[in-house]
């Protein structure tokens, strides 16, 4: 431990702990752009300058040590300060008011809390062009101002490198490869980037004006539904705790919205497990490319197709929760409800901006002979379009789903967290095989934020080894040990591999509220301590759930029953079911 | 048999001896000075033609022709000393063919067997030794330059090369070798002036693990300076020696050295050098039959001057953007490849022979209380002798410009004297008599810097000087910091407004401002000093911004 | 294609070595003149090195062209020295008498204009360099002649 003088509190911090997060210790904040809790200091920005002896230091990449005294804000430093902050502000345009992170962003309330009124310093702007071309993200250059997070994100902790620098000094940009548009660069659409990026450089592909023209259309029968990490975390937006699981609230908000029908993917995730289970113990006996990977994460399959091609033999067949739910309302909900699927419009509300890319990602994507999702909006958008409804989220009445497709069980919805998805197919595949119930419903070595998380699961007898993969960036080693055991004809290391491109899964996804901003006390960003309180939210749902096997969903076996026939039937696979492609790094 | 032949073959005494007795031999030594500046000028044909007049006099036993290093005096180049056994030394200037040939016919043959005079054709192509660019001078990392072949070994050790690596390996312990380098009171010559003594004590006590690294900095960038490529050219020998003795005192396994590409002169020496060393079994295991082994590669930069910058350096050779990053950690304990590296610049190794042959005391003889040894400047802009020179520390600024450097030419007057480059700020006539050391340099806002100084003349405007040094600094920032990327940026676009005849008082103000900010928050050392130009002509030459000022003018 | 097969030699040259990417980008510029994509695709490959990082070097050092330059690549020193001594004024002669800015290339592919920072030869200044070779003690009125003797040049191969 060390202990130091922040500004005469004396306070005690471990081993290698910054200034900056000495400070936090003693309630003392520190402003910075670029120091964010999931990056490494790039000490790029040069606001969180604090005095060690008379001697200006950053304070987020300056160790504590011993006996050190810290000031961290007299005259000179509020001088300097401001006047590195009014620089960055002469590289950055104007347009607040119409901007995506307008009222969200780190900028922005840094220029009201340190109060500049007058822009003494010319503009000097970027005029490169915005690069919407991947349809899920959008990068604004002009807007950014280089902090390093996104770079980061994307190459360091996502092991995607899709974005880089370009350039140095005033002429520094953040693009892929050769400027290479997004689109067209090795881009997985995580929205890792956006989740961290500080201004509206980096923003969701908003397709909010779209759901309202389809909402607003007559003709149309707009249906949504709500991904499972959706709900603990839209809440952050209107000032609920951490974690805070407000399914019901959020139904109200969405019929409140002008949505026909309110579903949820929940269901969509027991109608995942239903299929995916089937697959795995017919894999499992048929020893078919084995492990099987999961492919509910959209990021990690575009991952799999750019950079292990050779692997995409492994992954699931089948599709995600959300894209089930778009196909069979196209059908069997259509069909239920007697209106034509041409009519039908489907929403979903995703923690995640990959899912936008999804929707069209190849022909399987519109199964129902339509595009079997119509538009995904985050979290983040979902939130936005109830404040431009001007509805009073925190006071609205808890509302139940629609049904048939609100039904789900407790292992549909820790599809939201790292292992979930692992910890429901192993649930249904365990009965599956032996025709039993688990008697522990909870694996406890895949729970938790640790990067790879491995466990032998014993079903009667037979070992069945299975890895979590939290975080794509974590991906690489474990494909690795798999080939090399392939290469060199050993036992494989694995039989079932679960990977959400995210760091703890959904709940921490590309789409999810930003931590940040004048409503939270400590306003830095999104770190593990928010993922695990969010993971909580879910996991206590689970826990409490009435039924908690999604084999046991009474709405899927009717599904089954009067529509699908078999799992992994004829109608399924076309249904519920993709296919994968070798894809180009860079077109 | 073969076991004495191979000792012999590579001690390093048997090698001078017999390279001096082979010098011997010639009654004649030419001198051509061979390096980028002379080269530039035509050394190249200068040197084929003398090697043929020999031939076809065959005089090849009297008459030894050696392309030299850096003579020192470029601006007069290609230069050409003829040293003649038992006459006295000659040296010619701004050679061409015809001089070239006229030199040998009319001077240096004749003169094999009896001392001639200087014809009346030669005189405009002599230039005195009695000079005071020359006489002023005291010599020590120079030494060597000018006076032997670069890229022969041998020369080098008949010189005294390696023996002072020899001392360090056989008589003297690693801590030894700091302390007496740590009493010399040498200090980093790339600009910084930290006590390389104390760098290596820090480096020395990280312990070796797997690999700990030495690395010399080459990536000499200041626009106006060529000490280091100067150096590299001319004695490679001595840099290399001073890396395996830096390496031997903080227990380093392996040597980097980082030179800019726009030195390929430099780079081919240094290979051939290295080379010549691993042949002479210098480099590789269990040097000079001691237990020291250690191996050296070259990296080149790439064209960005804040690679000097030690971090920025070694992101560059680990193969990244050459982006500095915070300190602490130091380099000494996290450097190249996360491992302890320590970074010396080239004149810093190139002095460290010399220290261990000759003792701390002799070195520390030259210079003032808190600047130790010899300083190597590139004297240039507005001054009658350009060219590299080499003097003890505090030597004033007028025995530098006004002696050795002969004045400012053309009948003008000395305005000032720059130094530090772009980091460095302006010295007004009025200091000429302030010694240069490290301590003085910064009492008036300037700094020591690698050795650049640039004499201005009274045409000079400061105002466009100091956009001159910004635009440099701004235009090879690196962009990871704002204060930097971004305050360089709004500063030029205020000095361009004020040199339009735009700007008005409350620009001052705001350049002040900004200049601060950027000082103070700034990661690395091109950001905090990249205001220095513009503060330091504003500090002395104010009048000269406010004349611009529309509301200037009183 | 031979270029292209460089670039797989380079990195071959190069993929065991630390600290290599910028040593393998020289051997490639040494011989073609700049770096392209396909080089850089084929070194990203080679070398086991990811392009974006490939381009983040290629586009922050000064050094290294993307694009095939002029046959005569014209430094203009931009030192302090050759700074103080007028070079600003070859500079301008050489814009004008090619027609073309800095950083750029003729429309017959014969010059490409650039500005360097210090060559070195400081006591020359200020000095020019035409690939490789130096030009010293230049004024503007030296420039057309110097660009006669590169055009002389490329007619004779």
């Amino acid at each position: 431990m060390v202990n130091l003088k922040i500004d005469n509190i004396a306070v005690e911090v471990e081993d290698g702990a910054s200034i900056l997060d000495a400070a936090r210790v003693a309630n003392i904040n520190i402003p910075t752009l670029c120091k964010h809790p999931d990056v490494d200091p790039s000490a790029g920005c040069g606001i969180c300058i604090v005095k060690v002896g008379g001697r200006i230091m950053r304070s987020c990449c300056t160790p504590a040590a011993e006996g050190m005294e810290v000031i961290t804000n007299d005259a000179e430093l509020k001088e300097i300060r401001k006047t590195v902050l009014e620089l960055i502000l002469s590289n950055h345009p104007n347009s607040c008011l119409t901007c995506g992170r307008n009222g969200e962003c780190e900028l922005q309330d840094m220029a009201a809390q340190m109060g500049v009124r007058s822009e003494e310093i010319r503009k000097i702007l970027s005029a490169e062009p915005i690069d919407d071309s991947s349809k899920a993200i959008v990068l604004e250059p002009a807007k950014c101002i280089v902090c390093g997070r996104c770079v980061d994100i994307c190459q360091n902790t996502q092991n995607v490198w899709a974005l880089s620098y370009l350039h140095r000094g005033m002429a520094t940009k953040i693009t892929g490869a050769n400027d290479t548009k997004l689109g067209d660069s090795p881009c997985i659409k995580c929205g890792q980037c956006a989740a961290h990026c500080p201004t509206g450089a980096i923003t969701d592909y908003d397709t909010t004006a779209q759901v309202w023209d389809m909402l607003k259309n007559q003709d149309n029968v707009t249906v949504v539904q709500i991904a499972p990490a959706v709900r603990v975390a839209l809440g952050e937006e209107f000032g609920f705790d951490f974690g805070s699981n407000l399914t019901g609230k959020i139904y109200a908000a969405l019929r409140k919205l002008g949505f026909a029908k309110v579903f949820d993917t929940n269901f969509g995730a027991d109608l995942t497990i239903i299929e995916e289970a089937t697959e795995f113990v017919r894999r499992f006996k048929e020893k078919d490319n084995l492990p099987m990977f999961t492919s509910c994460c959209p990021a990690w399959v575009d991952y799999l197709e750019k950079y292990y091609p050779e692997m995409l033999p492994h992954l699931s067949s089948c599709k995600s929760p959300h894209e089930m739910v778009g196909a069979i309302i196209k059908t069997y909900y259509a069909q239920k409800l007697g209106v034509e699927a041409a009519k039908i419009k489907v929403v979903s509300v995703m923690p995640c901006t990959a899912k936008k890319w999804e929707i069209a990602r190849d022909e399987t994507m519109s199964s129902s002979g339509y595009q079997d999702v119509d538009a995904v909006v985050t979290t983040r958008e979902l939130a936005k379009m109830i404040k431009q409804q001007g509805i009073d989220f925190a006071s609205l009445k808890d509302e139940e789903a629609d049904n048939p497709l609100g039904e789900y069980s407790g292992a549909a919805t820790i599809f939201g967290v790292s292992g979930g998805v692992m910890t429901a197919a192993l649930r249904t595949a365990f009965f599956y095989i032996t025709g039993q119930e688990l008697g522990n419903l909870c694996f406890g070595p895949i729970v938790g934020l640790d990067a790879v998380k491995v466990a032998e699961v014993d079903i009667m007898g037979t070992k069945v080894r299975i890895a979590v993969v939290n975080g794509v960036g974590n991906a690489e080693a474990v494909l690795q040990e798999i080939k090399k055991a392939q290469e060199n004809g050993e036992e494989i290391p694995y039989h079932f591999v679960e990977v959400m491109a995210c760091p703890g899964g959904c709940i921490a996804g590309g789409g999810q509220p930003r931590v940040m901003g004048a409503r939270f006390a400590k306003p830095w960003g999104i770190n593990d301590e928010i993922r695990a309180l969010r993971s909580q939210g879910l996991n206590c749902e689970d826990e409490q759930a009435k039924n908690r096997l999604s084999h046991h969903n009474a709405s899927i076996k009717k599904l089954y029953d009067e529509f699908l026939g078999a799992a992994g039937g004829e109608k399924s696979h076309h249904l519920l079911h993709t296919k994968y492609q070798k894809r180009p790094l860079y077109k | 048999m073969a076991d004495i032949d191979l000792e012999k073959k590579f001690d390093i005494h048997e090698i001078a001896k017999n390279k001096l007795a082979e010098i011997e031999k010639f009654v004649c030594n030419i001198y051509c000075c061979h390096s980028t500046g002379c080269k530039s000028s035509g050394s190249d044909d200068i040197l084929d033609l003398i090697k043929s007049i020999v031939t076809e006099h065959k005089l090849e036993e009297k008459i030894r022709i050696v392309a030299t290093g850096c003579m020192g005096l470029c601006a007069q180049g290609p230069l050409i000393r003829v040293e003649i056994k038992g006459q006295q030394d000659r040296l010619f200037k701004r050679i061409d063919l015809n001089a070239a040939k006229l030199i040998m016919e009319k001077y240096v043959i004749p003169a094999l067997d009896k001392e001639v005079a200087i014809v009346k054709e030669l005189e405009p192509f002599v230039l005195s030794l009695d000079l005071p660019f020359f006489k002023k001078q005291e010599k020590v990392v120079l030494k060597n330059a000018g006076h032997m072949d670069p890229e022969d070994i041998s020369e080098y050790m008949a010189r005294g090369g390696y023996l002072a690596l020899e001392k360090a390996l056989k008589t003297m312990t690693p801590a030894q070798v700091v302390d007496e380098i740590k009493r010399s009171g040498l200090r980093g010559r790339g600009g910084g002036g930290f006590s390389t003594g104390m760098k290596w004590e820090l480096a020395a006590k990280v312990p070796t693990i797997d690999e700990k690294f030495i690395i010399c900095n080459g990536d000499e960038g200041d626009p106006g300076a060529y000490m280091d490529r100067s150096i590299l050219e001319g004695d490679p020998h001595a840099v290399i020696e001073g890396m395996m003795i830096a390496a031997y005192a903080i227990g380093a396994t392996e040597g980097w050295f980082y030179v800019r590409a726009e030195y390929p002169l430099a780079v081919e020496r240094l290979q051939k050098a290295i080379k010549a060393c691993k042949k002479n079994l210098l480099l590789g295991n269990n040097i000079m039959g001691t237990n020291f082994s250690f191996n050296i590669d070259i990296r080149l930069g790439a064209g960005a001057f804040v690679c000097g910058e030690e971090t920025a350096l070694i992101h560059s050779i680990e193969g990244a953007r050459g982006t500095p990053r915070p300190r602490p950690p130091y380099p000494t304990n996290k450097g190249l490849w996360e491992k302890p590296s320590c970074v010396n610049n080239v004149e810093t190794l190139a002095n460290v022979s010399k220290i261990l042959l000759k003792g701390a005391d002799w070195f520390a003889s030259f210079g003032t209380e808190t600047s130790k040894g010899t300083k190597v400047f590139a004297l240039t802009g507005q001054v009658e002798h350009s060219g590299l020179i080499e003097v003890p520390m505090g030597t004033t600024i007028n025995e530098i410009v006004n002696e050795i450097g002969g004045g400012v030419p053309q009948g003008k007057k000395l305005k000032a004297v720059q130094t530090g480059g772009p980091s460095g700020g302006v010295i007004p006539a009025q200091y000429m008599d302030m010694p240069v050391c490290y301590e003085e340099l910064k009492k008036v806002g300037s700094i020591m810097g690698s050795g650049g100084m640039i004499v201005i003349d009274d045409s000079s405007d400061m105002v466009s000087l100091a956009k001159f040094y910004l635009d440099f600094t701004v235009d090879e920032s690196c962009g990871k910091c704002a204060p930097c990327r971004i305050g360089g940026r709004q500063m030029l676009a205020l000095l361009d407004k004020i040199n339009r005849g735009k700007g008005k008082k409350k620009d001052l103000e705001l350049l002040r401002r900004i200049a601060f900010a950027m000082q103070k928050a700034s990661l690395c050392g091109l950001g905090q000093t990249a205001p220095n130009p513009v503060l330091s002509t504003l500090k002395f030459y104010e009048s000269e911004y406010t004349n611009k000022l529309v509301d200037g003018k009183e | 294609m031979a270029d292209a097969s460089n670039a797989s030699q380079v990195a071959a040259k190069w993929r065991k070595k630390r600290g290599s990417l910028i040593m393998a980008l020289h051997e490639i510029q040494d011989v073609k003149g700049y770096v392209d994509w396909s080089d850089a695709v084929e070194l990203a490959q080679g070398m086991g090195v990811s392009l974006a990082r490939i381009y983040e070097v290629l586009t922050f050092y000064n050094f290294f062209k993307l694009k095939a330059p002029g046959k005569a690549v014209i430094s203009v020193c931009t030192g302090t020295a050759c700074y103080l001594k007028g070079n600003d004024k070859v500079l301008e002669k050489f814009k004008s008498e090619l027609g073309i800015g800095e950083g750029e290339s003729t429309a017959d592919g014969m010059f490409h204009l650039q500005c360097v920072r210090c060559v070195g030869c400081c006591g020359l200044a200020p000095v020019c360099v035409v690939n490789g070779k130096t030009y010293g003690r230049m004024t503007p009125d030296n420039v057309p002649a110097i660009l006669d003797e590169w055009r002389e040049t490329f007619k004779e191969n």
